[in-house]
């Protein structure tokens, strides 16, 4: 039952949107419920239609390019912040059947590519600012989303070696017998936090620290233009949710439940994760961040890689 | 490390804990009796109205939110306009406490939002209440030795009868 392309990427554009502007009221409810509070509850069943009315709100709002700043790039930087994100989301197999590119050879090397050039849009918007917040919160995100990008990068090795292909389908397809979380529950951990930093959210979102920066990088974006970064970044956290399914967690492979089923509830689960760690974890300083990257995560993607590889080796027959 | 899974975990069993938020317009919180809302004039047992426009809450009033004028009937003292300004009043409760005779008292109802800052400006009858308030039988004219109509002189409440002049000459 393999629907034709334009429908799977319409479907696939308005669900993610949909998503991403849902899970801004999801967040804040999720919150409230681990804080003892109840969160945007009024507009709608549940607050439901709270979403909408900051959307609403938003659109209306004076779209303001400051005078000082570099304005081509000032419009581009969002766009770009956005647009890697809802391209990586091609290759990411949501069944067997239902995926834009999920066959593509280089699927994962896709993704790690469009997560690089997601730097752009926020080093950028720093840049085109022009203020000196917004350059320094766009100094932090270059130089926290590329290191963080080096052990990412490292640690879905373990994963491409075990699977033997960069091929999405082909990494799920090879953990039907046993997820790949377990075997690879070292770089499953580093690729989570690598994850966490590489979408900027807290614990890890120094580039926006808001108690020193302002806002950082989006200080001086108003408007549609920051709810354009506000989605993106959204986005991302499902699109790393939905990575972490897929590559660690087996897909959409599970007993039972329809396939689409399972992933979305792997998915769902992951982004629930993700706003515990917001609810629960203070902002580390910003040479703590790089130290846990280049001093612990770093080796330990390194010496997850040498041990995949040496089992690996040392199971083949010949 | 173990300590940032430790914290992830309490924040997670939060979820079973009670929220501490009310849901105001639904959850009227539980005020006591003697918290300071909207102040009221009240009358006593008899009906009558308490206040004798002696200005002592307006004296006492920080924001000078009160204004009053004297008349008097019987002998019976009483507002002839008694205003409140809501819109200046801090619900200190000042005045309850300089009142001399309990009329004046605030109440647990802080409700009283209004479109118009005018409207904020309360007459007394939209002070005043058919009941006593806080004080349920107290009556100060059946206490002060003022005297009105169907009490003369000497016969308020543990008040002796006033001592006849002439029987004190030599």
């Amino acid at each position: 039952m393999t629907a034709p392309l334009p429908v799977i990427i319409g479907v696939t554009l308005v669900v993610l949107l949909g998503l991403a502007t849902f899970l801004t009221w999801f967040e804040r409810r999720l919150l409230g419920l681990w804080q003892d509070r109840y969160g945007p509850n009024r507009v709608g069943p549940g607050g439901l239609l709270q979403a909408v009315a900051d959307g609403v709100k938003i659109l209306f709002k004076q779209d303001w390019i400051p005078p000082f700043a570099d304005r081509a790039v000032f419009v581009l930087a969002p766009a770009i912040g956005m647009m890697t994100v809802l391209l990586s989301f091609g290759v990411i197999p949501v069944t067997a059947l239902w995926s834009i590119a999920g066959t593509l050879d280089v699927g994962l090397l896709f993704v790690l590519a469009m997560m690089g050039m997601g730097v752009y849009g926020v080093v950028l918007a720093g840049w085109a600012s022009n203020s000196k917040y917004a350059l320094l919160g766009g100094m932090r995100a270059a130089a926290q989303m590329i290191s963080y990008e080096v052990f990412m990068g490292l640690s879905v090795l373990g994963v491409v070696m075990q699977a033997g292909s960069f091929n999405m389908r082909d990494i799920v397809l090879a953990q039907s017998g046993l997820w790949f979380v377990v075997p690879q529950a070292l770089g499953c951990a580093v690729f989570l936090l690598a994850g966490i930093a590489e979408t900027h959210r807290l614990p890890f979102d120094l580039p926006e620290g808001e108690n020193e920066l302002g806002a950082g990088f989006h200080t001086e974006y108003s408007g549609m233009k920051f709810g354009m970064f506000f989605l993106a970044e959204y986005a991302g956290i499902v699109l790393v949710s939905a990575l972490l399914a897929t590559l660690y967690l087996g897909g959409w492979q599970g007993p039972l439940l329809p396939p689409a089923l399972w992933f979305a509830l792997k998915t769902g689960m992951l982004v629930c994760l993700f706003i515990l760690l917001r609810a629960a974890l203070p902002r580390p300083r910003y040479d703590q961040l790089m130290a846990l990257g280049w001093k612990i995560l770093l080796p330990l993607s390194l010496l997850n890689i040498a041990a995949t590889g040496a089992i690996l080796l040392l199971r083949t027959p010949g | 490390m173990f300590g940032t899974l430790r914290t992830l975990w309490l924040t997670f069993l939060h979820m079973g804990h009670r929220r501490e938020t009310v849901g105001y317009p639904e959850h009227k919180p539980p005020l006591p009796p003697r918290y300071r809302g909207r102040i009221i004039l009240s009358r006593d047992p008899d009906g009558m109205e308490r206040c004798v426009a002696c200005n002592l809450c307006a004296v006492a009033c920080p924001v000078d939110c009160i204004s009053l004028q004297k008349a008097e009937q019987d002998g019976r003292w009483y507002p002839e306009y008694f205003r409140i300004n809501f819109s200046r009043c801090i619900f200190c409760g000042l005045c309850e406490e300089a009142c001399p005779t309990y009329a004046i008292q605030l109440t647990p109802d802080f409700e009283m939002s209004e479109y118009l800052r005018s409207n904020l400006v309360y007459e007394k009858e939209d002070l005043l209440i058919s009941g006593p308030g806080k004080y349920p039988d107290y009556s100060f004219f059946n206490v002060a030795g003022v005297k009105i109509p169907g009490k003369d002189k000497g016969e308020a409440e543990r008040e002796a009868p006033p001592v006849d002049l002439h029987t004190l000459l030599p």
